[in-house]
């Protein structure tokens, strides 16, 4: 019963910094910068309504190509030798410990026009190729920076699969075409959504990826907001932005859950 | 199928460090540019040491991480003791707490955060200058504290409650039986939840780029800053000395990670 109390400390700070600002968060949306009640900082955010859309439609699409490109890798890991998955594992998470920022900036030394790729390819007499400034740049900058969320996951649910499954499923008559899709995929569904939540987040809220990648028609949520906060300073706005960026994610990620729910209720039966 | 797997595996690990590879040779480099190989030099490791700016900023960042991931880990692994004890819907409201800054978007809780402070400077201490290393220090162990919980909550999970009545009947008070018989427990995954605070602190951008003054700024704030102009050759050699220190910190992190499963395994065998 005592024990209870060790968690206030914890549970006040969590008040005081993260629901406290929050609830400020939505008092700036709510009002004019002379502290009235007002709408038109949603009115006014709507007018960002494609690049809203573009960043949900970049986020989204780095979500599957990380799934695409991360499954097999997450697999490859799981099925390795018990050390040299200590190693692999820890190569994979290795790049997230280290500045995203230069490694971007190394990124772009690699494939802008006159970058090493490119400089490359015209020893061959091929390009310069068009690999920057583009949606698909700042997508792969997405991939490259957030891979490794999808496969830490997907490898944590994949290396816990009974083998005793696929077995009894190969014993039952599958193929291996079969026994992925009917038995290895749906148990993977929980790492799956994880990987998906943890790409999807800080993808759609990025700033510095679209920047350094994309061109001005490039232009995400992330970068409007970090401009009316270091920029034109028009925090109403960037707050009424906030808050709806906010409630994205929330609202993907509760649909993501409830994804996982219904599964796991398939699975009792 | 097993080979294409491999040779796949091992195309997206060249994807992922190529671009670090590209830092580590550019650490090297004569020239400025990252993409053009000019002549190899260590002038620039010698320029980062005697740069005093750039060593501040380190040593800054490194203050930061070490102070935040020590206060989180202190409150975060009582907190995970005190909802280790609690039921139902108190627990879950918490957890739920708990998770708001992991499930955020980082550039709505910096956001956040410094809307909070300037509103507190203004109407509590009637200053525009609160920004520094105390919003810093805040912003931090607020994202750390959840990794802390985390990676505490499983230990606990782990460890037999009668532990502890049994140190009890053994004529411990409370106290001692928490430092002689959980804590041991618990250490692996303290230690754990400090070190991913520590590194999360360290390479943080976002959220210090909302709460940080130019008096006290970190590493990555000012490479962001850096990033917009040419960036100096010196960040280069900076990067690959800190890829071999993480390198270090992150197989010290496997190594206790090993033992801690063994240590379960034998547990195991132990029990049956």
């Amino acid at each position: 019963m005592k024990n209870k109390l060790l968690a206030g400390p914890y549970i006040a700070w969590m008040a005081i910094f993260t629901v406290v600002p929050l609830a400020m968060v939505a008092y700036f949306a709510f009002t004019t910068p002379d502290g009235d009640f007002t709408l038109s900082n949603f009115a006014n955010a709507s007018e960002y309504l494609p690049i809203f859309l573009r960043s949900i439609w970049y986020a989204l699409a780095a979500c599957v190509i990380c799934l695409i490109v991360g499954y097999p890798v997450a697999y490859v890991i799981a099925h390795s030798g018990a050390n040299v998955q200590r190693v692999l594992y820890l190569l994979v998470t290795l790049p997230m410990c280290m500045s995203f920022l230069l490694r971007t900036l190394a990124l772009v030394a690699l494939v802008r026009d006159t970058g090493i790729i490119n400089s490359f390819l015209g020893l061959f007499g091929i390009g310069p190729l068009p690999l920057i400034r583009s949606s698909g740049s700042v997508i792969m900058g997405m991939v490259y920076n957030y891979l490794p969320y999808m496969i830490m996951p997907l490898y944590t649910v994949i290396v816990k699969l009974d083998p005793r499954l696929i077995e009894a499923a190969q014993d039952l008559g599958c193929d291996s075409v079969q026994c992925f899709r009917r038995v290895i995929l749906p148990l993977s569904v929980p790492g799956i959504v994880s990987g998906i939540t943890m790409v999807f987040v800080p993808a759609v809220s990025t700033f510095y990826i679209s920047q350094k990648l994309g061109s001005t028609e490039n232009m995400m949520v992330g970068d409007i907001i970090e401009r009316q906060f270091k920029g034109v300073a028009n925090q109403n706005l960037g707050a009424a932005m906030s808050l709806i960026l906010m409630l994205l994610v929330f609202i993907s990620i509760g649909l993501m859950n409830r994804f996982t729910d219904d599964d796991e209720e398939v699975a009792t039966i | 199928m097993k080979r294409l797997g491999k040779v796949w595996t091992f195309l997206v690990f060249l994807f992922l460090y190529a671009p670090m590879i590209v830092l580590f040779v550019g650490s090297f480099n004569d020239g400025r540019d990252l993409s053009e190989f000019e002549g190899f030099t260590l002038s620039n490791y010698l320029d980062f040491f005697a740069d005093s700016g750039s060593l501040r900023l380190l040593a800054n960042s490194f203050i930061l991480a070490i102070s935040s991931s020590l206060a989180a880990t202190l409150l975060g692994t009582l907190a995970a003791l005190g909802i280790h004890a609690m039921r139902g819907r108190m627990r879950r409201a918490v957890m739920t707490l708990t998770n708001i800054p992991l499930v955020n978007p980082e550039i709505v809780t910096g956001v956040s955060l410094s809307l909070l402070f300037v509103f507190i400077g203004r109407s509590m201490l009637g200053s525009d200058q609160v920004f520094g290393f105390g919003t810093l220090l805040i912003a931090h162990v607020t994202f750390n504290l959840p990794y802390v919980i985390l990676s505490v909550m499983p230990k606990l999970r782990q460890t037999d409650s009668s532990l502890m009545d049994a140190a009890q009947d053994l004529g411990c008070t409370p106290l001692q039986g928490f430092f002689k018989v959980m804590l041991p427990e618990l250490w692996p995954g303290i230690i754990a939840g400090a070190i991913m605070a520590f590194t999360m602190s360290l390479d943080d951008f976002v959220i210090s780029y909302f709460t940080y003054s130019p008096n006290f700024s970190t590493l990555p704030v000012e490479i962001y800053a850096i990033t917009r102009k040419p960036v100096p050759p010196m960040y280069y050699a900076m990067f690959t000395l800190l890829f071999f220190v993480i390198l270090v910190v992150m197989i010290g992190m496997n190594v206790i990670q090993a033992r801690d499963e063994r240590r379960q395994e034998r547990k195991k065998l132990r029990g049956v």
